[in-house]
Order: C-alpha cells, then sequence, then structure tokens
C-alpha cells in the first residue's frame, strides 16, 4: 500500500450548506501538505470523510487506494488528530491511549513510547479532563502516532499551543514527513504552515482554490510584476511600452509593469538612457498570496470601510 | 518544485491480525479506566444486597407463637394437611375400589348461617397415605366441586381423571356416578376412575419413594375454608379392599388448631354405604403471603438495575458528549462490530456483578427470611441456579438494552431516562404496592393502590420487565385455593425463561435499531 492520501470529487450537504462541492486532491508521502482555506471551507468536513466518520454525498476518499472502512487495524496505517477535546475527562492519558493501543492489538509498551515522543511523560498518569488545550494537542497526536502510520491527517494540531508548542509542533510534523510519511495539517492560518508545508491545498467554499507548492503560490500571486523607480517617469513609460510592457502608475515616481522581465527592463531603460533608480520584482509574502487567492472564497468579512 | 522520489514509510508497529476480541479488550480497558463505572458496579451490587433486610421486613398475619409452623410435606413445602380420614392399615400391596354416589356439601355465608354447596375444590375420594401426620406422603382420587375427577399426590401435584371428557366434568349424582381405584405397587400408586365400573381409564401414577410397608388407605373429605366454614359430604359404595377388611377408623387430620380442620368431620356406615363429611384441604401453601419466597431475598434488584442502565447508556454515550466516539469509529471503522464489543462488555460486567450481588443476596437472605417465622418455600439446587444466574442474566440484557437505546439518542440524560422508563417503570409500576409498602401478609392483603392485576400482569409480559419472570421460584398451583398470584408474591405471568426471552426480544430490536443508526448516520 502506498502512503497516499486520494480525494476524488467529495460532495456532501448538511441542510442548505454545501460543505463539499467537488473537493479532489492528493496527498503525497514525504512531505507535509498543508490543508488550508478559511473556517467553514470544508477541511473538517473533508478529513471525517478520510476517515470513514462522515460519508459523502458523491465522490471518493481512499487511502493508498483502499477505502479507510477496509483497512485491518486502521490505526496502523492513518493516524488522525481530529479533535483534541475528544476525551473521556476521568481518564488518564495513558489509559486513552491504552484502550487505543488495545483495540488495535498493539502492545502497551507502545503506549509509553508514544507518550515520550509526544512529551507527555510528566502528565501521562493525569486526568486528561484536567489538561490544557495544549497537552491536549500533545496526547491526540501521541494517539495518532500510536501505530506507527505511514499517513498522518491532523486537524488544526497548533491550536492552543503555546510559542513553544508551536516550534515543537513544526519541527515534529517536518521530522514525520522525512521519514517518508504523508502528512496532511490543517490550518486557517498560513503563517503556521509557511516554513512546514512542502505543498499546498488551499480550499474555499468546499473546493480546492490551489494544489501547489509553497513557491508556486507565491510566484503566482506575485503576477511577475516587476517595480521601476524612476525620476523620468514619462520617458521610462514610453520606452517600456515600446519594448511590449504593460505599464501602470503607482506612485510620484513609481511604475509597476508586466509582460516583461526584470533584466529585459533595465536593458530598455539603459539603451534608451533613461534614469533609473531601481528595478525589483515584485514578490508577495505567502500571507498575501494566500489573502488574495482565498478572498472571494471567505463566506462572512468584515464591511471594508475606508 | 521537483520531489526527490521518497521511499514511503512502513508500519513499525507491531499490530497482529485484526481481531474482534482486541476491541472487546479495548472497551474493558474504557470501563475499567472511569472510576465512575467501576463504583457504579459497586452501588449495584451494594443496593442489591442491602434490600435483604428491607424484604423480610415482613410479619406473619397471626402474631408470634400463636401461629405454629404449618406442616412440610414430602418435598419439604410447606402444606395443608387437614381432612377427615375414614382409614384402615394396609400392609404391603393392595387395591382399593369406590363407588361415589353423591358429593355434596355446606357453604357458610355469614358466621353462624350455612346454606347447601360446594366449593370449586371442595373433594371426597380415597387416599391413601403413608400415615394420618399431617404432611406425610399420599396419592388420592377424588371427586371435586367443579373440577371433575382428579388424582392428586404429595401435595403439589394435580392431575384431571375420568372428568376431562365433556359431559364428565359436572357433579356427582345418583344418575352420574364416579367408580375410583387406587392400586398400591410397591411406592408406586396407580389411580383410575371408570364411570360404569367396569370399563377403567388410567388417571396417573404416583411415585412415592419414602412409602413404608404399612401405610393408611380409605375415604376423605375435604373443602376449603374461604374465610367461612365449608364442609363436604361423600356417599360411598361398592367399596371393595384386595385385603382383609378390618374396622375403619375416622381421624381429623392435622386435629384442630391453627392448621388443623376448620370442622371436626364425621363417618357414618350403613347397609353396604359409607358416608364422610369433613372440612380442610390437602394442598401445598402457595399463591399468597403465608409462604415466603427466597425470591424476596432479590427485592433489590431493580434498584441494582438503575447503576447498570446508567453505565450501559452512558458507556456510549459519554463517548457522543465529548466526541470520543469518532475517535472509537476511527479505530474501528466498521461500526458493527464496535457496537457488538460494547455490548458483550457491558453484559459481561453487568452479569458478573448481578452474579456476585444475586450470590450474596440469597445467601444473606435465606438467614434472614428463616427469621421472620414465614415458612420459606424450599428452592432445589437447580432453581437456586437458575434464580441466580437469572437475576445476573436480565441485569446483562437490561445494560445491554440500556446501551441499545444510547446509541439510538446519543445524550445520557434522555437515554438514560428512555432505559428506566420501559425496564423500571413497567416493574415498580407491576408491583405496585411495591414491597416498601409494609409486606402485608394476610390472604387478601393486597391492597389495591395500583394498577389491576390484570394490567399488571400484561406489563409482566410485553415490557422489558418481563425478565423478572427469571428470578420466581414459587411455582403456581392451579388446585390451591384463594390463591392470590400477584408480582408482589413473586407470581409472574411468564414462565421465567420465557419472561426472559421477551426481555431479549427488547434488547435484540434495540440492537437492530441501533447497529442501523450506528452505520447510516455520520458520526
Amino acid at each position: 500500500m502506498t502512503a497516499t492520501i486520494e480525494i476524488d470529487g467529495l460532495r456532501k450537504r448538511f441542510g442548505s450548506t454545501q460543505a463539499l462541492d467537488g473537493m479532489t486532491f492528493t496527498v503525497q508521502p514525504g512531505q507535509v501538505t498543508g490543508f488550508v482555506g478559511p473556517n467553514g471551507a470544508g477541511k473538517s468536513t473533508t478529513m471525517r470523510v478520510v476517515v470513514g466518520l462522515d460519508a459523502p454525498d458523491a465522490g471518493t476518499a481512499s487511502i493508498g487506494g483502499r477505502p479507510y472502512r477496509s483497512l485491518q487495524n486502521p490505526l496502523t496505517h492513518v493516524g488522525s488528530l481530529l479533535d483534541a477535546g475528544a476525551l473521556q475527562p476521568g481518564r488518564s492519558a495513558r489509559n486513552h491511549l491504552l484502550w487505543l493501543a488495545h483495540s488495535q492489538g498493539l502492545a502497551a509498551g507502545r503506549v509509553d513510547e508514544v507518550i515520550a515522543l509526544a512529551g507527555l511523560e510528566p502528565a501521562a498518569r493525569r486526568k486528561a479532563g484536567g489538561y490544557s488545550l495544549g497537552m491536549r494537542q500533545r496526547l491526540g497526536i501521541a494517539a495518532a502516532l500510536l501505530g506507527d502510520p505511514p499517513v498522518l491527517i491532523f486537524d488544526e494540531p497548533y491550536n492552543g499551543m503555546d510559542p513553544e508548542g508551536i516550534i515543537w509542533m513544526k519541527g515534529f510534523l517536518r521530522a514525520l514527513a522525512a521519514q517518508g510519511r504523508a502528512v496532511l495539517v490543517s490550518s486557517h492560518l498560513m503563517s503556521e504552515l509557511e516554513d512546514t508545508a512542502g505543498h499546498l491545498v488551499v480550499v474555499g467554499r468546499g473546493r480546492v482554490i490551489a494544489d501547489t507548492t509553497v513557491a508556486g503560490l507565491i510566484a503566482a500571486a506575485s503576477g511577475d510584476r516587476i517595480t521601476v523607480r524612476t525620476t523620468a517617469r514619462a520617458q521610462a513609460m514610453t520606452a517600456l511600452a515600446g519594448a511590449g510592457a504593460e505599464v501602470a502608475t503607482t506612485g510620484p515616481g513609481t511604475l509597476t509593469i508586466s509582460n516583461l522581465s526584470a533584466g529585459k527592463a533595465v536593458a530598455v531603460l539603459t539603451a534608451h538612457a533613461v534614469p533609473f533608480g531601481e528595478v525589483t520584482a515584485h514578490r508577495a509574502t505567502l500571507e498575501q498570496a494566500y489573502m488574495e487567492l482565498t478572498h472571494a472564497s471567505v463566506e462572512f468579512r468584515a464591511e471594508e470601510t475606508s | 518544485m521537483t520531489t526527490a522520489p521518497v521511499t514511503p514509510y512502513r508500519s513499525q508497529a507491531a499490530a497482529g491480525r485484526e481481531s474482534f476480541w482486541h476491541l472487546v479488550h479495548a472497551e474493558w480497558t474504557k470501563f475499567r479506566t472511569v472510576r465512575g463505572w467501576v463504583i457504579a458496579m459497586i452501588v449495584a451490587i451494594m443496593a442489591i444486597t442491602a434490600f435483604v433486610f428491607l424484604a423480610s421486613n415482613v410479619s406473619s398475619s397471626c402474631s408470634g407463637s400463636a401461629c405454629p409452623a404449618p406442616p412440610t410435606g414430602p418435598g419439604g413445602e410447606p402444606v395443608t394437611d387437614a381432612f377427615y380420614f375414614a382409614h384402615q392399615p394396609l400392609t404391603g400391596n393392595g387395591t382399593i375400589t369406590v363407588q361415589i354416589t353423591s358429593l355434596t356439601g355446606q357453604v357458610a355465608v355469614g358466621p353462624s348461617q350455612t346454606v347447601p354447596g360446594l366449593q370449586p375444590w371442595s373433594k371426597a375420594g380415597i387416599i391413601i397415605k403413608q400415615s394420618t401426620s399431617p404432611g406425610s406422603a399420599y396419592a388420592a382420587m377424588m371427586v371435586t366441586g367443579s373440577h371433575g375427577v382428579r388424582m392428586q399426590w404429595d401435595y403439589v401435584n394435580d392431575t384431571p381423571g375420568l372428568g376431562k371428557g365433556a359431559g364428565e366434568a359436572g357433579g356427582v349424582s345418583a344418575a352420574s356416578t364416579r367408580w375410583l381405584r387406587l392400586v398400591r405397587d410397591g411406592d408406586t400408586i396407580t389411580g383410575y376412575d371408570s364411570a360404569d365400573g367396569t370399563h377403567w381409564t388410567l388417571a396417573g401414577t404416583a411415585t412415592l419413594p419414602r412409602l413404608t410397608s404399612t401405610v393408611q388407605a380409605g375415604l376423605f373429605a375435604a373443602a376449603p375454608s374461604n374465610g367461612n366454614t365449608a364442609t363436604a359430604t361423600g356417599v360411598f359404595r361398592h367399596i371393595g379392599l384386595s385385603w382383609p377388611a378390618t374396622r375403619w377408623t375416622g381421624t381429623n387430620v392435622g386435629g384442630s388448631g391453627p392448621n388443623g380442620v376448620p370442622q371436626p368431620g364425621t363417618l357414618r356406615q350403613s347397609a353396604g354405604t359409607i358416608t364422610v363429611t369433613g372440612s380442610g384441604d390437602i394442598t401445598p401453601l402457595a399463591g399468597d403471603g403465608s409462604v415466603l419466597s427466597l425470591q424476596r431475598a432479590l427485592a433489590g434488584t431493580p434498584i441494582g438495575l438503575i447503576p447498570l442502565i446508567l453505565v450501559g447508556a452512558m458507556f456510549i454515550t459519554a463517548e457522543y458528549r465529548r466526541g470520543l466516539i469518532r475517535v472509537s469509529l476511527a479505530a474501528s471503522p466498521r461500526r458493527g462490530r464496535l457496537l457488538a464489543a460494547k455490548a458483550v462488555m457491558i453484559a459481561t460486567v453487568s452479569f458478573v456483578t448481578g452474579l456476585i450481588a444475586a450470590a450474596l443476596a440469597v445467601a444473606a437472605g435465606t438467614r434472614t427470611l428463616a427469621r421472620t417465622g414465614v415458612p420459606l418455600w424450599p428452592v432445589p439446587a437447580l432453581t437456586l441456579a437458575r434464580m441466580l444466574v437469572g437475576t445476573a442474566a436480565l441485569l446483562a440484557v437490561a445494560a445491554v438494552l440500556a446501551l441499545a437505546i444510547g446509541t439510538v439518542l446519543r445524550r445520557s440524560a434522555a437515554a438514560v431516562a428512555a432505559a428506566i422508563v420501559v425496564i423500571f417503570v413497567p416493574y415498580l409500576l407491576a408491583l405496585v404496592p411495591p414491597l416498601v409498602g409494609g409486606g402485608v401478609l394476610a390472604r387478601g392483603g393486597f391492597a389495591g393502590g395500583g394498577l389491576s392485576l390484570v394490567a399488571r400482569e400484561w406489563l409482566l409480559r410485553i415490557t422489558p420487565a418481563a425478565g423478572f419472570s427469571a428470578q420466581q421460584v414459587v411455582p403456581r398451583f392451579s388446585q390451591v385455593t384463594g390463591a392470590f398470584y400477584s408480582p408482589n408474591w413473586g407470581y409472574y405471568p411468564l414462565a421465567p425463561w420465557t419472561g426472559f426471552a421477551v426481555e431479549c426480544a427488547w434488547a435484540a430490536a434495540a440492537l437492530t435499531l441501533a447497529f442501523y443508526l450506528l452505520r447510516r448516520r455520520d458520526a
């Protein structure tokens, strides 16, 4: 079985809400795939469908080509953390992991291993009901790792984590992916994924908006535009337009041009002896790229004033 | 971006083959790691055993020392053994044959007024009895007030004779006489009856294992007292004895007193005719509060049921409340198996809890009930085992039913309430007035206040409370006059395992719905 998640044409409606509207993407092993989109974009529903909790109206989700429900001892194939609060408050973390281990025929020794992996040792025998959200996330991570699965699915794992925890989590996710696992991590904040995810699936309103690498997403948002600073604005505009560029004035001494590479622009300006101060490739941040992409799909936005 | 070819990760976890028992093991771990659930089991045991003392809070209808213990029959059961007996000794084997030409009687209609009449179970006939001591072994052929010809032996056995034929069930008269015969061969006594003294029909065969060589054989008459004294008179002709006849002796078996005959009998002999008049009855003591059932020791069962219902329902609703059900279902995506594992688990835990509780309660109850002075119906080992196992099983199935209801409703409060309404409430209604109402033991002591007996019995036929039938230990006897087979006294309308089967059917139906919904709904 290959360690991939294949999501193909998922559709699901809850009452009047179309939660999934043709969701399609594949999660590959060996990297962290960030699953981003605004709240209500269908991330959690997609994850629940993958692990067989929700039934889609149409489409399929499979793990290495097999439906989740057909997996034997499924936690040894797929580990998931969908809701860190899914605990019996009176049961200790260790006992929570112990019943999960028993359900898969795993030895109790594995429980102590994942407790160590998730950094839960000091609290493992305390009642889980007294845990902070960050601790619950760690317990959820431990549970997901119990079966040492090649596929991992984490829904908003950074929620409730302190800065130290977030740094730990980022490194942890990268390390898991580096072992050759397929790691799908959802978040509604791009910043949490920026230096972790090798691949991004951006979703909005139940469908995929972008399925690309981090670099690709930034490039797409930057749109190959360059910025030129010059004191001879009119001269520069004539020269650049003559070379086939589309030119717009974006400030007193600033032109934004497209359809022309930065190198070509320097050559044209030099050839026409137009003085210029700076030619730079316009580069969007990942956050800007994400905002731009999801702008249309955000369902509830604050009214923009000014 | 180009991705270097990755070697997909392979799980290093040494999971064995998938097994249903792994899921049961997981459910056991879940159960034992929630302290409240373990405590609930202890509470159930405590509730069931604690109620022993309340259940034995009974007093005899006659006060203290004026109330001698009733005689006990060959099986150890308390009996009524009071009648008029015209007898002579029989040594070894022998046969007695009579023609009975008349059965008449007197029925009291007031303190000092009697009118001619018969009780349905007024009786006269022939009897072979170990001795004239109350409670000794016997076999008898008789005609009755309205139950035709019967053969009865050793108090608890009753079988119809020729009277089962159409037209023969009516009363005995000179125009329609009955012939009765008893044949003793060792410890076997065979009864026959006939309409003409020529063509005989086998009525029944009784084995009385402890019969000695010399027994008493002869004629008898008895009429059960139903508040006021009644008598029965039988007229016998053509009395044929296979042994050298001796003088007839008339004895009021049981003497006079609380356990004796209400009214002394008479024996009159004239040419070829013997007339015997007597009162009293020969039956087990059953069907009302004059005898205690060991089942009373288990009166706390419905109270112990409540914590089991609670845990049964919450075993799944607690998972729904916290979203933990999603973790469980991700670990066991074939959902029917998860529910089955939970059912196996909760049934086992409840069964063991119930068995411990029932064994403790019965052990304590046997001694406590013996101290009340009210006779205790003897319980054979197999019946005792059935009562204990039945109690454990009815609790286990109730917990599974609660689990199924919890799966369907998914909310703790609603599920617990629903389970209590379908299991506990019908039982409570069927028992009104409940045991805590004070244990009035007098005949007819039932004080009403609840549903009619018919309605209460229907509750115990069709609701899951029918499972309590598995606890019944005192049998019903149709030949006992004045018997009031009320659930209060431990009499259920269904046979023990039939009632339990009704409860199982409920659990099976609820589980089927639960399976269907669990598979169909999003978690």
